[in-house]
């Protein structure tokens, strides 16, 4: 009672507004801390946000900006390039630059000759129009006797050097930014008006392989789903010490290095590999007829769907094991019968686990790169064997960047729906 | 999975159906990991089981591809065992070296991706953390984001500024990579943790780092150890940004498989993949331990 | 304290780690019994003249590892065994360093070196050490009445069987094309056409679904020996390394050969440039090449070391009829075409890689 006097009168005291010891509005002192806890967790987090934007982000922005920045062929004729830039095309009766273009060219072929930034140039010409590269170094060798008429003198040297479309394409890799490398990875290129064509037939090739790469993705996620549905579902149900040790045989492949499970599959699938072997004991296959499973699709197939499938049973046994047995039970009991009961009781109820397994198993899978590599052939490759190659054999590093960040946009929404889905923060092992 | 005395034989056909197509996949999941142990004991260059291995002949099976790993790579693989045969083998044998290589590239990126990654899960899981879904989506991309593009990322960026092709370059790279599970595992740990007890302990009067080390250290730990096993073992197996970032000098495990699985196919790669296996069963084993005592430790039933 | 600590003992341990390594020269070639070879005819030798250690590294060819170090200006490679169509390309691009051919020694017979090295195997920039050549063969204990022409490797028919070939459109779209009946002097006019190319590629799609594709020089043999393949191209010294050297009954076929040189290259901005020269000069002398081709069937580039050639090193077998120079094994034979190859390649590569994935 007389507390409740007491306060009341404190109220009365109180003039507007809360104020802590020193004075302060207590809405303000709390806002202050509030910004420090803030401050103070988001410090925490700052070296490694700080470690990873050096270490990740910032490489792999600056690998990207070479998808659409290329100087290779501005630097090694530079003169050339800068007044290559201003001519138009359209403006000149036969598509071709005039006499004083040519000459620049001659002048900083021969200077590139002798540095030997030529073969550069070449190379980057040949990306926007194929079959230019022996052009340019057939000139280039001769450049530095080259005469006036500069114009007739290129002409007579090849015929191809009054090709229109070919000169299209120098005025376009003149400049450095460019979107080419973009159009070529997925399979079009500009024509002589600078209008988006197809790429001729013979060498469309990335559409194809996104496509595959897709396909063959799902088709791993869809056995990955089918093989562990019924393993997550048996884990979920059997008594603790028996699932625990069940268990162990999910997570041993889990915790074994990619590159043993791969030679394993190697060791089995190939020709005269144990799979084959039993086979041919069996008397199901002949000696002489040995099944091809490595070394292409069904090499890739078989090997990912191995290496994948603990990422789908972990979250679908995460989620089975929190469905109360009851419910099914009580499905039974009102009459259901045992396949009604599971496809209208039970399979719903594991749904977030499907979609967190089969995300993450697709997200993996399309950026997958060492198992297609070692086991997959020719049909069996995806496309990040194929940026490794521009990478590391073609070395067409802009085109290399330009289908990994196609790849990355895919995996980053697909990495966004998982987030928006399933929430990151749910992601388990073990 | 007892089946109830009342099934139906439909449904007790269906039961055991079920039983086999489990196994299968039990062994479908398991075979492939078993079957290198006793192939790696083959005395005959393949990679299959021959006729005398069937047959349990002892002359059949053999040790060479374990020695291997040791000869291979060496000046004189032949001089008798002394302390110069143990030196020859230690500095030039190839798969010694990659050993050494793997253990102390995994164990410093391993320390780099822990410390870094706990710090930033304790920010992480205060309530007051501004921006944490999209900070958090940041730190756990480098285990969503294909490794081809982080490899050539860092290749080009590295190269730039002269960290390519040091150990420093490939720890910084692998660290990175093992982040994203110090953060899952760490943060997993925090979210069942009891925030009074940091309240408590400083009401008694202990300091911001006394409490860390005292309250909060050991009640993480599980989980800062599993992750760091997590970052050990993918540092362990990571061979795409080697590729692209290290030379042969910095050559890994891994590394060496994948040249020895694309040109000289030989079982000396089975011998070090058993290997591999064992320290795959170690450090499961590790982690099951301590996830059961950290759930014993915060009072959570056990499995 | 105690994470730091940790922390930065091993940050000292990665420094020392490091810089610990500090290598006189690293050598790259092809790996397995070539760079066997090279190590018994050069490396050794050189290792024991200079004191100096040798670093041997294995790569599958290409320019493209050599552009990445020269270009990411982290050059770790010294000297480099490569294909002279990469030499000539390399050389334009400036990724490696222009040799002065007048710094080689004279022949063992005193011929200056100009004159003693076979013609075209010189090259501004590069040194040949050898002549090679891609072959096909095959396992004579599994097929009795083996394959004698290049027509016979595409008669899947007449030799049933999967097919061995280079992952690389070099040397196939030329066997292709001998095969389809064009004479070898003719290969190079015909490829130099579109038709010509749609041509070699028809004939390559004729045995497309039999191929396995093979990108190390030690995978042939291996893939003869495991039975994956019946028949499969190889350079020549791979086979007859596994004759000789592990007694396998393989068979070369020379028939439609191609064959091309080796040559040494020294990147720009090599560490070690003084001793790669130094190598270089070593490597090339008369006694070292001569040496070479007793441990393995590839022809020396001096024709002082022509004379010197023997036998295999621990066996009676002659080595001058297993050379790709050999008058009897050039009957029907190729030269790669450089000048062909380094202005083209990025071309028929593109085409190339379009339809295997096809």
């Amino acid at each position: 009672m007389a507390d409740s006097a007491l306060s009341s009168q404190r109220i009365h005291d109180v003039p507007d507004q809360l104020t802590t010891a020193d004075g302060i509005p207590l809405k303000r002192k709390l806002a202050i801390s509030m910004r420090r806890a803030r401050w103070r967790a988001f410090l925490m987090t700052a070296p490694l946000v700080l470690f990873m934007l050096v270490s990740f982000v910032l490489p792999i922005g600056q690998m990207l900006t070479r998808s659409v920045h290329n100087d290779s062929f501005s630097k090694a004729l530079p003169n050339f390039s800068v007044a290559l830039r201003d001519w138009d095309q359209k403006a000149s009766a036969d598509g071709l630059p005039d006499e004083a273009l040519f000459k620049l060219l001659a002048e900083d072929m021969a200077v590139a000759r002798k540095e030997r930034t030529i073969g550069r140039a070449a190379t980057r010409i040949n990306y926007d129009h194929s079959g230019t590269r022996s052009l340019f170094m057939g000139a280039a060798r001769k450049a530095k006797n080259f005469e006036a008429p500069y114009k007739e003198t290129f002409l007579e040297l090849k015929p191809k050097w009054s090709n229109v479309e070919m000169w299209a394409a120098m005025k376009r890799v003149a400049s450095d930014n460019t979107t080419g490398f973009y159009l070529a990875a997925v399979d079009r290129t500009y024509d002589a008006n600078n209008d988006i064509v197809e790429q001729d037939e013979v060498r469309q090739i990335y559409v194809k392989l996104f496509w595959r790469t897709l396909y063959l993705s799902g088709v791993i996620t869809v056995l990955c789903f089918l093989l562990a549905y019924p393993v997550a579902y048996l884990l979920s149900v059997l008594p603790l010490a028996k699932s625990n040790l069940l268990m162990i045989l999910v997570l041993l492949p889990f915790w074994t290095s990619l590159l043993v499970r791969t030679t394993a599959w190697i060791a089995l699938l190939q020709t005269e590999g144990i799979v084959n072997d039993v086979l041919v004991w069996l008397g199901i296959i002949s000696d002489d007829g040995r099944v091809q499973m490595i070394y292409n699709q069904m090499g890739t197939i078989i090997a990912m769907t191995h290496i994948l499938l603990p990422f789908m049973v972990l979250p679908l046994y995460s989620v089975m094991k929190t469905i109360p047995p009851s419910y099914m039970r009580a499905a039974r009991s009102l009459g259901a019968n045992q396949f009604t009961a599971f496809v209208k009781v039970y399979f719903p109820q594991t749904i977030p686990g499907i979609a967190a397994g089969t995300l993450l198993v697709f997200i993996l899978a399309i950026g997958y790169y060492i198992t297609p590599a070692l086991v997959g052939g020719q049909d069996g490759q995806l496309i990040s064997n194929i940026i490794a190659f521009h990478m590391q054999k073609s070395l067409n590093w802009s085109l290399a960047a330009a289908l990994g960040s196609i790849l990355l946009a895919g995996v980053l929404i697909l990495y966004w729906l998982y987030n928006k889905l399933i929430g990151i923060d749910n992601l388990k092992f073990g | 999975m007892a089946l109830p005395a009342h099934a139906t034989p439909v449904e007790k056909v269906w039961h055991y159906t079920y039983l086999v197509i489990c196994t299968l996949i039990f062994i479908f999941l398991i075979v492939p990991i078993i079957i290198i142990v006793p192939l790696s004991f083959n005395a005959e260059p393949y990679f299959t089981f021959t006729e005398g291995m069937l047959g349990f002949k002892s002359d059949a099976y053999s040790t060479r591809w374990y020695q291997d790993i040791f000869k291979n790579g060496m000046l004189n693989p032949e001089a008798p065992l002394s302390w110069a045969w143990f030196s020859d083998a230690w500095n030039n044998a190839q798969w010694l070296r990659a050993t050494r290589n793997s253990f102390f590239i995994a164990t410093v990126s391993t320390i780099v991706a822990t410390t870094l990654g706990t710090l930033a899960a304790l920010g992480l899981s205060r309530p007051e953390m501004p921006a944490r879904s999209l900070i958090t989506g940041l730190l756990i991309s480098p285990m969503i984001v294909p490794l081809v593009i982080t490899a050539t990322g860092m290749f080009f960026f590295y190269s730039d500024v002269g960290l390519a092709k040091t150990y420093t370059g490939v720890i910084l790279a692998h660290a990175t990579l093992g982040i994203p599970f110090v953060i899952i595992t760490v943060t997993a740990t925090l979210s069942s943790f009891d925030t009074s007890l940091i309240r408590a302990s400083a009401s008694c009067g202990a300091t911001p780092t006394t409490t860390f080390f005292k309250i909060i250290m050991p009640l993480i730990l599980p989980g800062m150890i599993s992750g760091a096993l997590f970052a050990f073992i993918t540092s362990l197996d990571e061979v795409v940004v080697m590729l692209f970032v290290a030379d042969v000098e910095q050559r890994t495990i891994p590394r060496q498989m994948f040249s020895g699985l694309r040109e000289q196919i030989s079982p000396t790669i089975l011998a070090v993949a058993t290997v591999l296996v064992i320290i795959s069963i170690a450090l499961l084993t590790a982690v099951e331990l301590l996830r059961r005592r950290s759930e014993r430790l915060r009072g959570l039933s056990p499995g | 304290m105690k994470m730091k600590l940790l922390l930065s003992a091993a940050a000292a341990l990665a420094i020392t780690a490091g810089s610990a390594s500090a290598k006189d020269l690293t050598v790259v070639s092809w790996g397995g019994a070539y760079t066997k070879s090279q190590v018994e005819a050069y490396h050794k030798p050189w290792q024991a003249k200079t004191g100096k250690t040798i670093t041997s590294e294995d790569y599958n060819g290409g320019i493209a590892e050599i552009k990445a170090q020269v270009e990411a200006n982290n050059v770790t490679w010294d000297i480099i065994d490569v294909e002279l169509s990469d030499a000539v390309r390399a050389c334009d691009e400036g990724l490696i360093e222009p040799i002065d051919p007048s710094i080689l020694p004279a022949g063992a017979d005193g011929t200056a070196a100009a004159d003693d090295f076979l013609p075209g195997t010189l090259h501004e920039c590069a040194v040949a050490n050898i002549v090679w050549s891609t072959i096909f063969a095959y396992d004579s204990s599994k097929i009795a009445n083996g394959p004698k022409t290049i027509g016979d490797f595409f008669d899947t028919a007449k030799f049933p069987g999967k097919r061995g070939l280079r992952k690389n459109p070099k040397a196939n779209l030329e066997m292709a094309l001998m095969a389809d009946g064009v004479p070898a002097a003719d290969v190079y006019k015909v490829l130099g056409t579109p038709e010509g190319v749609n041509r070699a590629f028809a004939k390559l799609d004729t045995i497309k679904g039999d191929v396995v594709w093979w990108e190390a020089g030690a995978q042939p043999p291996q893939l003869l020996a495991d039975g994956e393949v019946a028949m499969t191209t190889a350079y020549n010294g791979r086979i007859f390394n596994a004759v000789a050297g592990e007694g396998k009954p393989f068979e070369i076929v020379w028939d439609g050969q191609v064959w091309d040189l080796d040559l040494w290259v020294i990147p720009k901005g090599s560490k070690n440039k003084e001793a790669a020269l130094d190598f270089l000069k070593f490597s090339t002398s008369t006694k070292q090449l001569a040496a070479q081709a007793s441990w393995i069937s590839y022809g020396p580039a001096r024709k002082s070391s022509g004379a010197l050639v023997g036998k295999f090193h621990n066996k009676d077998i002659d080595m001058v009829p297993q050379m790709p120079t050999n008058a009897a094994n050039l009957k029907n034979a190729t030269q790669n075409n450089f000048e062909f190859w380094a202005d083209n390649q990025d071309e028929l590569n593109e085409r190339f890689n379009a339809w295997l994935a096809g």
